[in-house]
């Protein structure tokens, strides 16, 4: 099939099913768990059932004595395979297994490899551990008083249970506004504890072959080769001697960018028993041990003139770490991007200054789509902006309306040094207002009111900062940001493009063959689209932080431009003309002036492939490769409106309706980009009404179940209504800006800002996510609980 | 003990441990990795597979108790190469991202179907509501369940098609 | 994954089959049927017993009959049975009410009526639903037949009056002309178990008044899953707003809730209260034929 013929495929851009689906609906996907290898064994952890415990003895004769098992690793062996600690993400440590205490409920203690996985779990049981328990660190606000017990003390010299200061933007301009403006609203506000809980859990089978020396792991990595490099660091193995293979993976959601320390188990079974080793954790031990999110403890301000001109945010931040410090971002932003909590507003100044504590708790806190805390910082100032509407008696949509910037105010220099690259806010909230019929939404909460019936309807506009990231801004533990492509042609003009970036269910397999289709005019069904196999792919960081679109996709359009201009230096020799005398139309080089004389990309490759005579220096083939180094971030953007009715007599939070308008930038499928927006938006419901990790004053964790950890259900979600204004990227080749994250972050401060909209009649200001039944009430009552801590 | 589990027409017969898992049967001993498992305690809904003829949550049902009984798998909707109704509307409509959800998620839609053939809404939302997805908001999993109800006649395909208006929101 | 420890299996074939299967094993054995509560705590290795003892194949104990002017429903029913069932729906709306909001349309397809009151946990909704229509269990046993009233069915938490060697079979609930009943229930999320809930039961006279009423509580601490308090007061009286309002009330007062992540104990007494008033005022409304 040609170019020009009728097909209902796009070539290039725009709504077709996803290649990968023909697997997954047919029950033949290939996730970690499925993997099966010959002599396999099978890995379990012991874990602490106690958050801060010194560790006496660790005692597994019972489970060696057990004759399934194969082998059982404790912190004593892996001191002596240097192998302990391994290194977080943010340069911090973190205990593989447990050597002098546990700082966290389900800290891994011990590690058992066994015939079968029934067997790995019995044994569990026969290890006798002895703990010392001491008094733990739960609340967050609490960490730093002098008499806290001080966790890390594995680091000679501590003291205390602080991990960091850090600043944006300018205090004294900042203080000098707030000084002189006429109104100032605060509010304290927590975003709790929040765990992405993809339905795959985490886990790894590695396989060491002690003839060649190579290990290859399968793993639910959504940086396959950040994963490669660490284990390089951590292991001592050879980097070249290491393949790590993310196969399918069930959902990531940024709980599968870190290093576990059951993977570096498996990885140790499978050398000591010289099997491969499979060790997949159950759902608490996701629950409890891996990346939760968020956890921030946040103090904020706005200032405004009385006549609704915002002028400044300023915030204050105690950030909940957990026992290690394992946050994934850029280094040189130890609160991620959380310095974009200007918003979208034009303000004359900000500041903010976030402290980072130890608590007896698992570590993370950036995970769950949250774009580096992106989303901490959009539920903030979007917060902020509902409470100033109430302190002035506005509308809250006529109060951003006001506000927003200006499109001619693009590209734009915020108050703490982001460069947002294109943007016009107002159509987008225009848009979503039109689409929920706001002003008539706005008349039937007050037609209810009088009869005593809640109804809130509550607005978010969010900028986001994705695409990290420009290399000479960004690293992860000192690994630049950019990332690699290759693109090669077979001779008969089918091709296969490898990336480094991973998809958890976001469709690369689709998108990027549509990308290479739009750059190169082939079929995306003739473009085969490798990634997981780090064996197979150029080097980059991996999918999170909504960077596989802005990074990688960029880089898929570059490498096929180079194989386009490739494709055009042989046209040249076959239509015997001068390259520059060529046109390009998707899918061929035609003779300018002559558009009969020209030759399709299919006829190009064999042609590459062939004897024919090529320019001088022109080797042949059209394979290319590139790295792509983003020159900014980009910013999505994005109005949400959600409609709540409220039951006072029992706290029942009911989402009506929920419209989203997202401008994320040229679409490249824009049916797998609203399939992620959806996602999102269930993802913000969750958050706001429902999921939420507490610890009891033993510091036990009260989420570690799908009891207790609730995630919304189809009943939950209403249909959603979806929307869309398209500013392209001026800096991106495609226009594209990223939309992975975009409804998670921009969401939660919707529901929420209804909920509290619902309950305006109550004076209530702010009650803190989740907003069970129970918390509605109590605040409706003048009583919201804090949600980090067990109800009493 | 020895059991024989019919599996999507075929008789399985072999030794098991009394406490194995109905779903640790389907994958590990028929390498039926279809049906997946996502949270032990029976929340989730990804281990979703029929025993005779109804809908169950397979991580919560020994294998010893389908003994003698009939068990339809997500690998068990093809019919002669060709997809179900269902698999076809969650292809159509992008019912999936992950996939991880979605066998149990379209083995619950099938039963829907066969009782309830024009389905509102609201009752394919009654239907999915012990079934956990963290990816599509559950938008386009209705949407594909509608799309079978509207298509109940068999098809051939499966992906890197064109979308079609269910689709397109 | 949880896996359960190593334990015995046997299918019972019958009912006499499996009481002499329980008399053989002794009190280390477990009646499963759906196993939806048994196994997760299996699972945990919170419950280890040495032999499981199937029932699924009794499906005598499946059944949802009008028997002697009795509405029966056997131990083997499904939730999801007892939701479909006309013949309940038409005697007591409160069952389709409650088994609405019981778990999940999947699990419900598989747990069982007599599974989930012998599990007798704290905050299953059954066991309000019959307490409020003041139901009748029958207990088979080496003995013989038993039947004692649901009221005094649960001893305590995860406590019921079935000893070793005995097992549910079936509960009955008369019926009785004029009467109405309904279940109201706070969930943090569909499908999560109650923060607390409310079964009501109501006869009303032809003048209006309560001439017998039945009110089940869950999950806030009610001895016997019951209202009796708010019962006493509410029986005799006219069915009006303002006496629900009051059996709220009392409701609330009497009940013993604790506070976990559901919520804290004023907010299940006030729902104590608030549901209780909801569950009467449409009991009430049915018994009136003025709501399905």
């Amino acid at each position: 099939m040609t170019a020009t013929e009728e097909r209902a495929n796009p070539i290039g851009f725009g709504r077709m099913t996803r290649k990968e689906d023909a697997r997954f609906v047919r029950g033949r996907g290939n996730y970690v768990d499925d993997v099966r290898l010959p002599g396999m064994l099978y890995g379990a952890v012991l874990r602490s059932p106690y958050a801060h415990a010194r560790v006496v003895s660790v005692d597994t004769s019972g489970a060696e004595a057990h004759p399934k098992v194969r082998a059982v690793v404790t912190g004593e062996t892996l001191a002596g395979l240097n192998l302990a600690w391994m290194p977080t993400l943010s340069n911090d440590v973190q205990a593989v297994l447990a050597t002098d205490k546990v700082r966290f409920q389900g800290q891994e203690v011990a590690f058992v490899v066994a015939e079968d996985r029934y067997a790995a779990r019995d044994a569990l049981e026969l290890i006798d551990v002895e703990y010392e328990p001491l008094p733990p660190v739960v609340d967050a606000r609490a960490a730093l008083d002098p008499d806290a017990p001080v966790i890390r003390d594995d680091v000679e010299g501590r003291t205390d249970n602080h991990i960091f200061d850090w600043e944006s933007g300018d205090r004294a301009s900042t203080d000098e506004v707030f000084a002189g403006a006429d109104v100032v609203v605060s509010q304290d506000m927590l975003y709790p504890r929040v765990h992405p809980a993809p339905l795959e859990t985490c886990g790894a089978v590695a396989d060491f072959d002690k003839v060649t020396g190579k290990l290859t792991i399968w793993t639910t990595t959504q940086a396959p080769h950040a994963h490669r490099t660490l284990y390089a660091l951590v292991a001592g193995l050879p980097e070249h001697k290491i393949r790590v293979i993310s196969p399918d993976i069930g959902g990531g959601f940024g709980n599968k960018v870190g290093i576990y320390p059951g993977y570096v188990c498996a990885i140790v079974g499978s050398i000591l028993t010289g099997k491969p080793v499979k060790w997949v954790e159950d759902r608490s031990e996701n629950l409890m041990s891996t990346s939760f999110a968020r956890d921030y403890h946040m103090h904020g301000e706005i200032a405004a003139t009385r006549e609704g001109k915002i002028l400044a945010v300023r915030v204050k931040v105690i950030a909940d770490h957990g026992a290690f410090n394992g946050t994934a971002q850029p280094t040189k932003f130890p609160a991620g991007f959380f310095h974009v909590f200007t918003g979208s507003y034009d303000l004359a100044a900000a500041h903010c200054e976030v402290t980072g504590v130890y608590t007896n708790k698992a570590p993370g806190g950036v995970a769950y789509a949250c774009s580096f805390r992106v989303t901490e910082a959009v539920y903030l100032v979007e917060r902020m902006v509902d409470l100033l509407a109430a302190e002035l008696g506005v509308d809250a949509g006529d109060l951003r309306l006001a506000n927003l910037l200006r499109p001619e105010q693009f590209p734009y220099t915020c108050a703490t040094g982001w460069e947002y690259d294109s943007g016009d806010y107002p159509r987008a909230l225009r848009v979503a207002m039109d689409i929920a019929g706001y002003t008539e939404l706005r008349r039937e909460q007050a037609a209810k009111r009088e009869h005593g019936e809640l109804m809130g309807i509550g607005i978010s506009f969010f900028t986001e900062a994705v695409g990290a990231g420009p290399r000479k801004h960004m690293d992860i533990l000192g690994l630049g940001m950019a990332d690699g492509a290759e693109l090669r042609v077979h001779p008969t003009g089918k091709a296969v493009l490898r990336i480094s970036v991973q998809t958890q269910g976001q469709g690369h397999e689709t998108t990027f063959a549509q990308i290479v289709a739009e750059e190169l005019g082939i079929p995306p069904e003739d473009v085969e689209v490798v990634h997981g196999d780090t064996d197979q792919t150029p080097f980059g960081l991996g999918t999170y932080g909504s960077r596989s679109t802005p990074v990688s996709g960029a880089a898929a359009s570059i490498v096929s431009r180079k194989v386009r201009e490739r494709a055009r230096i042989v046209a040249s020799a076959m239509l015997e003309v001068a390259p520059e005398d060529l046109e390009w139309e998707k899918g061929r080089w035609f003779v300018a002036g002559d558009p009969g004389q020209g030759r399709t990309i299919n006829e190009i490759a064999l042609a590459a492939h062939s004897s024919l005579e090529l320019p001088e220096g022109v080797e042949g083939h059209l394979d290319a490769t590139c790295v792509y180094n983003p020159p900014n971030l980009t910013f999505p953007f994005g109005a949400y409106i959600c409609v709540v009715d409220v039951d006072p007599g029992t706290g029942q939070v009911k989402v009506r309706r929920f419209v989203a308008v997202d401008d994320c930038g040229v679409r490249i499928n824009p049916m797998i980009v609203e399939g992620q927006v959806h996602g999102g938006l269930a993802d913000g419901v969750g958050m706001a009404l429902m999921q939420g990790i507490a610890f009891d004053t033993d510091g036990n964790c009260l989420g570690a179940s799908f009891m207790d950890y609730l995630l919304p259900t189809s009943l939950e979600c209403p249909s959603w209504e979806l929307g869309e204004t398209v500013t392209p990227s001026p800096h991106h080749p495609l226009g594209a800006k990223g939309v992975g994250e975009s409804a998670t972050v921009g969401s939660p401060p919707a529901v929420v800002n209804a909920v509290m909209d619902a309950l305006a009649p109550f004076g209530v200001r702010h009650a803190d996510m989740p907003l069970t039944p129970a918390n509605v009430w109590r605040a409706i009552q003048g009583r919201p609980f804090r949600t980090d801590l067990a109800i009493t | 003990m020895q059991i024989t589990v019919t599996v999507n027409g075929q008789e399985h017969t072999g030794e098991v441990e009394p406490r194995l898992l109905l779903v640790h049967f389907l994958r590990d001993q028929l390498s039926l990795t279809g049906t997946h498992w996502g949270c032990d305690t029976s929340n989730c809904g990804a281990c979703v597979v029929w025993l005779d003829g109804t809908p169950v949550k397979s991580c919560t049902v020994l294998a010893a108790m389908a003994d003698g009984r009939a068990v339809r798998t997500v690998e068990g909707l093809e019919r002669d190469g060709e997809l179900d109704p269902v698999q076809q509307g969650f292809v159509n409509c992008h019912g999936l991202q992950c996939g991880f959800c979605t066998p149990g998620m379209m083995l619950t839609s099938r039963w829907l179907l066969d009782h309830v053939p024009d389905p509102s809404e609201a009752q394919i939302r009654e239907a999915i509501s012990g079934q956990i997805c963290r990816c599509t908001g559950y938008e386009n999993i209705v949407r594909a369940v509608r799309w079978a109800a509207e298509h109940p006649g068999t098809l051939v395909s499966g992906g890197g098609q064109p979308a079609t208006e269910e689709a397109t929101a | 994954m949880q896996v359960p420890a190593h334990f015995d299996y046997a299918r019972a074939t019958s009912v006499a089959d499996a009481l002499a299967l329980l008399a053989r094993y002794g009190p280390e054995a477990r009646v499963v049927a759906g196993g939806h509560s048994l196994i997760p705590m299996m699972k945990l290795r919170l419950a280890q017993p040495e032999i499981l003892i199937d029932i699924n194949d009794l499906t005598e104990l499946a059944r949802v009959t009008v028997e002697g002017g009795e509405l029966v429903i056997g131990a083997m029913t499904r939730h999801a049975d007892l939701l479909d069932s006309a013949l309940a729906h038409e005697h007591f709306p409160i069952f389709r009410d409650a088994e609405r909001v019981v778990a999940d349309p999947i699990v419900r397809n598989r747990g069982t009526v007599g599974g989930s009151l012998c599990q007798a946990d704290p905050s299953e909704d059954l066991s309000a639903a019959f307490a409020a229509v003041r139901a009748t269990t029958v207990i088979h046993g080496p003995e013989g037949t038993r039947s004692v009233p649901v009221r005094e069915f649960h001893v305590g938490p995860y406590e019921t009056v079935v000893g070793p060697g005995e097992m549910l079979v079936e509960v009955r609930v008369p019926i009785r002309p004029g009467g109405g009943s309904a279940y109201q229930k706070v969930e943090r999320r569909v499908g999560d178990w109650a923060v607390a809930a409310a079964g009501a039961a109501v006869w009303l006279d032809g003048d209006g008044t309560v001439a017998d009423v039945g009110i089940g509580l869950t999950a806030v601490g009610a001895e016997h899953f019951v209202a009796a308090q708010a019962e006493d007061f509410l029986r005799g009286a006219p069915a009006t707003e303002d006496n629900f309002t009051e059996a709220g009330r009392l409701a609330a007062q009497h009940c013993q809730p604790s506070a976990d992540q559901r919520g804290p104990v004023d907010y299940k007494r006030h729902l104590a209260g608030e549901l209780t008033t909801r569950a009467l005022r449409r009991a009430a409304a049915r018994a009136r034929g003025q709501e399905a």
